[in-house]
């Protein structure tokens, strides 16, 4: 049988390609490697009960995929490094039927215009491939509004004095503000920051058949137990309803199968191990910016930019630890944010001048609390000091933090390759990540991070630190407790972040780039990418969004 | 009797736990089940289906059905990958792709050993420094016991959340959730 399109995972951006594809009346096959934990696909109104508010079941022990010891990848910084320097987790979003969407805390941000022209508007950087998108943010505006309908976004448009025009409201109002936020946005208007209410993929009010959040604080990380969350469960119910839609999970794609000209399909390997091709008149990937382009190496697809470019987000954490209890526990992980250190005003001139950079952005900053009890205890020395220091809890409930998801600019040598020989628990060859940030990344990260330490101790902070993922080459991490050794968490040279963009960048020039501006390749035109891997540079803002607009956009040039 | 340990090295992970997390006024790691939750882990798939993942959407301490009690069967994939983790490879090949996996089970094994053989009797300070010149397992053992300490009860650890009562922590909120107020009130 020969399907109008395949669909390489389930994520935000699949689950969005099917959904404009089945609607439109086209037959679909969704493949996803991980399992189904979200959906019944025979009766789509019925969603899964797996989701619970448990640390060790999310956290600790992969229940939402990838596992590590049968799917690593590996690390290094640079090739003087050798072939790598870690084996294990990198990066990994949930390999599960959501993907992506099911363990955000649902931060879902517009980018802003000059996002889409960074090269036209501030012009290039040395070493780094600053280029424009080649779409801008007027051509994207109605999907970006569709699709915030079509997730259920809650938001307070005008609230963000620095966000892009809109064409409407947000579908729903925001939801509670935490006590944390209510502070630090307090503290930080007082330093003349503009914290707003971020747009959040969370229900404020029931919405699509689903339920309003009901603030149980496991949400970065967590599936949600109550489906209030916009992970991508309504475009999955939409386009399974259609009839249209065939979801196999526990499939894992091999290979796409080409002709020379165009893709024919793919070879899948089912959940029990058995292989096999599915034929397709179009094949749309969505594997996320490490496994989309990881598929097309393995199916020796030859662009010498795909995996290039690789950008996550630098992020600067600012910490500080006040003498009340925040209890960042009770609503949605975060709830406020700010721009402002996104703008390229004169301080920000000054400083990339005198670093002999021609300009620097920061990023969006998330106003976000400590993290859940496992996590502290570990973080905490062992002994006598152990539960006086859980019973106090500087590192969870007296904890705030300013994050900033520092604009990452893209670097052709910052790549995703196939790892020369550790292998998948099928067989394949893993992806190989190499990475290191800019000069730009640190530039930025110095100049915003101390205005953040005012703020913190204009809110009555007793202690504060900055330290930033991926950790400063040289620099080391200190924790308040000292003894520091039996801290397992993401402070380190391999990027905590999950935001990862760019390995199949799109543009007008198949010489400079692999997809073009609908996401189609270059070599392949019935092949479409859709997924944050066709970035061309970061922004300073969560993407998911805007490749959800980006997928939709997609899909409708598909149907043609 | 413990479900993986032998007698002696449930004993000297009892003595061990109790010196990372120590009991004072509050229940330390003994009294709130931690060697339990341990032994469990070592002996996961002594029961099906195996308590790695407790069920959804909620325990019923806060309204809803106890579903955590009731643990998720595990794919086939899921399965491999929590048997090289707990046994190691054992040198079968559909385990060893990228090499052999020394297992849990055989770390704790070499680890509780190398306490040695008095360790329940010696004091605590030579206890501690015992603990801190293994310090590969020690990192791996206190990694395990803030889980146990801290993670949901139907793991068998933190017994009737004691130790979520002594830090003012209510754990798994749902049905319930939390109102708007208490989410935005001191």
């Amino acid at each position: 049988m020969t399907v109008d399109a395949i669909i390489v995972g389930s994520g935000p951006g699949g689950a969005t390609v099917a959904d404009v594809l089945t609607r439109a009346g086209w037959t679909v096959t969704i493949i996803e490697k991980g399992r189904n934990h979200l959906i019944d696909p025979d009766d789509p109104s019925r969603l899964a009960q797996d989701y619970s508010n448990d640390e060790l079941k999310f956290l600790h022990r992969h229940f939402l995929g990838p596992d590590p010891l049968i799917e690593p990848r590996t690390f290094r910084t640079r090739i003087e490094d050798g072939e790598r320097t870690h084996v294990g987790e990198v990066n990994s979003i949930p390999s599960t039927v959501g993907g992506g969407g099911t363990h955000a805390d649902g931060k879902v941000p517009r980018f802003r215009p000059e996002d889409f022209r960074l090269h036209s508007t501030y012009g290039p950087v040395d070493d780094a491939a600053v280029a424009d998108w080649p779409v801008d943010y007027d051509e994207l505006e109605p999907f970006y509004a569709e699709v915030e309908r079509l997730v259920g976004v809650a938001g307070t448009a005008g609230a963000n004095p620095f966000a892009a025009w809109r064409s409407g409201p947000y579908p729903m109002p925001s939801g509670a503000p935490m006590y944390g936020a209510v502070l630090s946005s307090a503290a930080a208007e007082r330093h003349g920051l503009h914290p707003y209410a971020a747009p959040t993929a969370a229900n404020s009010i029931s919405y699509d058949g689903r339920p309003a959040c009901n603030n149980c604080g496991h949400c970065a990380y967590f599936g949600c137990p109550i489906h209030a969350k916009g992970d991508p469960v309504a475009m999955l119910q939409h386009a399974l309803s259609t009839g249209r839609a065939e979801l196999l999970s526990e499939t894992f794609v091999s290979r796409l199968r080409t002709n020379g000209r165009q893709a024919t399909g793919v070879d899948v390997i089912g959940p029990d191990g058995v292989e096999r091709t599915l034929g397709a008149r179009h094949v749309v990937v969505a594997g996320g910016a490490i496994e989309t382009p990881r598929l097309l190496l393995l199916s020796g697809i030859e662009h010498p930019l795909v995996g290039r470019h690789l950008m996550m987000h630098f992020q600067t954490m600012n910490v500080g630890i006040l003498p009340e209890r925040l209890h960042a526990h009770k609503g949605r992980s975060v709830t406020h944010v700010h721009d402002d250190c996104m703008l390229v005003d004169d301080d920000a001139r000054l400083t990339a001048r005198a670093a002999g950079l021609p300009w620097i952005r920061g990023g969006m900053v998330e106003h976000g609390g400590g993290g859940h009890p496992v996590m502290e205890a570990q973080f905490y020395p062992w002994g006598r000091s152990h539960k006086k220091l859980m019973a106090a809890s500087p590192l969870r409930d007296r904890l705030w933090a300013f994050i900033m998801q520092g604009e990452d600019l893209p670097q052709p040598t910052n790549r995703v390759d196939l790892d020369p020989t550790v292998r998948d628990v099928r067989g394949f060859p893993v992806a190989r990540i190499t990475y290191r940030p800019h000069r730009h990344e640190l530039v930025a990260s110095d100049h915003h991070g101390p205005r953040h330490i005012r703020v913190l101790e204009e809110m009555g902070a007793t202690w504060t630190a900055t330290t930033t993922s991926p950790l400063v080459e040289g620099a080391a991490f200190s924790s308040p407790f000292g003894d520091a050794a039996h801290y397992r968490g993401p402070i380190s040279a391999i990027p905590a972040s999950r935001h990862v963009m760019g390995t199949t960048r799109m543009g007008t020039d198949p010489s400079t780039s692999v997809v073009d501006a609908f996401g189609r390749m270059h070599d392949l035109p019935n092949v479409v990418v859709a997924d944050s891997s066709v970035f061309v540079t970061s922004a300073g803002y969560g993407p998911t969004l805007t490749l959800v607009a980006l997928a939709a956009r997609a899909a409708t040039a598909l149907l043609g | 009797m413990p479900i993986w340990l032998s007698e002696d090295e449930y004993r000297t992970l009892t003595a061990a736990c109790e010196r990372l997390i120590p009991s004072d006024e509050t229940a330390g790691a003994t009294d709130a089940g931690v060697p339990d939750y341990i032994d469990g882990l070592l002996g996961a798939f002594a029961v099906d289906p195996p308590r790695i993942w407790a069920g959804g959407p909620t325990s019923g301490r806060f309204g809803g059905a106890p579903g955590f009690a009731t643990f998720h069967r595990l794919g086939a994939l899921d399965e491999l990958a929590w048997r090289m983790r707990i046994e190691g490879s054992l040198g079968i090949p559909e385990r060893e792709f990228n090499g052999p996996v020394v297992g849990w089970q055989q770390l704790y094994r070499d680890g509780l050993a190398a306490l040695g053989p008095d360790f329940c009797d010696v004091s605590g300070e030579e206890q501690d420094e015992r603990l801190r010149a293994e310090e590969e397992f020690t990192v791996l053992l206190y990694g395990h016991c803030c889980e146990g300490m801290y993670g949901a009860p139907e793991y068998g650890g933190n017994r009737a959340t004691v130790a979520w009562e002594a830090i003012e922590f209510l754990g798994d909120v749902q049905p319930r959730g939390f109102t708007d107020a208490e989410v935005s009130g001191p």
